[in-house]
């Protein structure tokens, strides 16, 4: 846990999620602290996205009862806006809007909804994209660009909403290896200054670095739950023992 | 303008390809309306389709699903001769002629756009949700510019069916290209025999559709280009 956190930013209790009559989720629970940083791996179809998704109500959990930012998912539209006004969220496949300049990805949502006007959303999007280094592509569209490049600009799409917590998931999974350390690097200088982050990722190296926890999943449940230290060293779990054999023997 | 033609065609060629091209005018404004028409409750129903709420989207479905099952012509039947027989009222072909496609082009469009809005990446969707973008923003600025270009060949391709389709409305009284053809191939003139008049209409019918054929064509290999 950081130093001085005392504020919880995410909790879960007792969370299930059905999929018709798959459970994707069982009995999920889940405390984060404001600024803590959290790592979800675990093997494919274990619930990782899932879980993520429920976070910011793109899925909805059918039991238990999760809270963002002091605001209870509650499944009605106003409490889903609310949370999700708090939350940004990052894909695997970027999801960029291809018709749209890269600065206009950035102004669209706060414009739209409100945020800001159109000089203060334009700002604010230069700082963003000078901070994810490249203000240089404002005026090009997605598909111009690398996808090293585009998964920057969807940091900063989400980063222009000012969320007070960020969700990836596998953000690197979609790219080519020479690309996957400028994302890495973005993430880790986001982590640096202190925002909450849960990532799904398998990239274990940059768990170690800037995880204060990581979380194994398996068959929807959460396995593990330890600091990276303890984890890589000794998983109590067989099955997260087996899962980073099978990682690390790549 | 008669004139024109009988001076250039002779009789009764000249009369009687005037009176085709003026019917063709009837074809064209049946058209156009079923297509505007058809077009605005396409979009209606389509927007029924997509919407969160579950009893909206089975309106439409079935909506779409009657008169997409229903053949054009049985549709003019039922309103150009069914239902007015049925409460003993008279309703003048173009009445009926409009009706009935409007409901059949309405429902085809509706179908041909759900599909293209569908065919926009589902991630297009959950990142604006992620973002917080309102419903009717998310429609215009982000699904609908993309939706377009999936739609649009399809939809010209179906004005070209339109055009066609009017065809059938002869068959309730409507004074167009069709009638007025029929009639002259029926009439006992030297020289507007069927073998004469049928080829005649084809070749104004190709003129009309063709143009569009193209273009719906041409829309399509860019699109193709453009996603490849
Ligand atoms: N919309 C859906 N409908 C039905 N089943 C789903 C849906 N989304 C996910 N599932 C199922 O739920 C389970 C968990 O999915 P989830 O995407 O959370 O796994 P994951 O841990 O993220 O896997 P991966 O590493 O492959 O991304 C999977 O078995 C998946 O098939
Ligand atoms: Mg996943």
């Amino acid at each position: 846990m950081p130093k001085g956190a005392k504020n919880i930013i995410v909790k879960m209790e007792k969370v299930n999620k059905w999929f018709d009559d798959f459970q994707a989720l069982c009995d999920v629970d889940l405390t984060i602290f404001e600024g803590e940083r959290i790592v979800v791996c675990g093997p494919s179809g274990s619930g990782k996205s899932t879980l993520i998704r429920c976070l910011n109500g793109l899925e909805a959990h059918q039991s238990g009862d999760i809270s963002v930012h002091g605001t209870e998912l509650r499944g009605d539209a106003q409490s889903v806006r609310q949370v999700r006004d708090n939350v940004g969220m990052v894909f695997q496949q970027f999801n960029l809007f291809p018709h749209l300049t890269v600065l206009e990805n950035c102004t669209l949502a706060p414009i739209n909804n409100g945020k800001m006007d159109a000089q203060a959303a334009y700002d604010k999007a230069m700082t963003y994209l000078k901070r994810v280094q490249i203000p240089e592509q404002a005026d090009k569209l997605p598909g111009q660009l690398s996808g090293g490049q585009q998964q920057r600009v969807a940091i900063a799409r989400a980063l222009c909403m000012e969320p007070k917590l960020m969700l990836f998931d596998e953000p690197t999974s979609a790219l080519d290896p020479e690309m996957i350390k400028e994302v890495l690097d973005t993430m880790v200088s986001l982590a640096e200054d202190g925002m909450s982050m849960i990532c799904v990722t398998h990239e274990l190296n940059f768990a170690k670095r800037v995880a204060h926890r990581i979380i194994f999943m398996d068959k929807g449940r959460i396995v593990e739950d330890q600091p990276p230290a303890d984890f890589f060293k000794k998983p109590k779990s067989p099955r997260a023992k087996l899962f980073l054999e099978q990682i690390l023997s790549h | 303008m008669g004139e024109f033609f009988i001076e250039i065609f002779g009789k009764p060629h000249g009369i009687i390809l005037f009176q085709l091209v003026a019917a063709c005018r009837f074809t064209i404004y049946l058209s156009l309306i079923a297509f505007l028409g058809g077009g605005a409750i396409a979009s209606l129903i389509t927007l029924m389709r997509i919407a969160p709420s579950r009893h909206l989207q089975r309106i439409a479905t079935a909506y779409i699903w009657i008169f997409q099952s229903i053949p054009l012509l049985m549709l003019l039947f039922l309103i150009g001769l069914g239902v007015p027989g049925l409460l003993d009222i008279n309703v003048n072909p173009w009445t009926a002629a409009t009706i009935a496609l409007v409901l059949f082009t309405s429902a085809y469009l509706a179908e041909v756009w759900r599909g293209a809005i569908e065919s926009v990446a589902r991630g297009q969707w959950e990142a604006s949700f992620a973002l917080n973008i309102r419903y009717s923003s998310l429609l215009r600025k982000v699904i609908l510019p993309q939706a377009i270009k999936f739609g649009i060949a399809p939809t010209i391709g179906f004005m070209v069916q339109i055009i066609k389709g009017t065809s059938l409305a002869y068959i309730i009284g409507f004074s167009d290209l069709m009638l007025v053809g029929k009639r002259w191939a029926n009439a006992p003139v030297l020289g507007s025999e069927p073998f004469v008049i049928f080829p005649l209409m084809a070749v104004m019918y190709f003129c009309i559709c063709y143009p569009l054929a193209i273009f719906a064509r041409k829309l399509e290999a860019r699109s193709i280009a453009k996603n490849a």
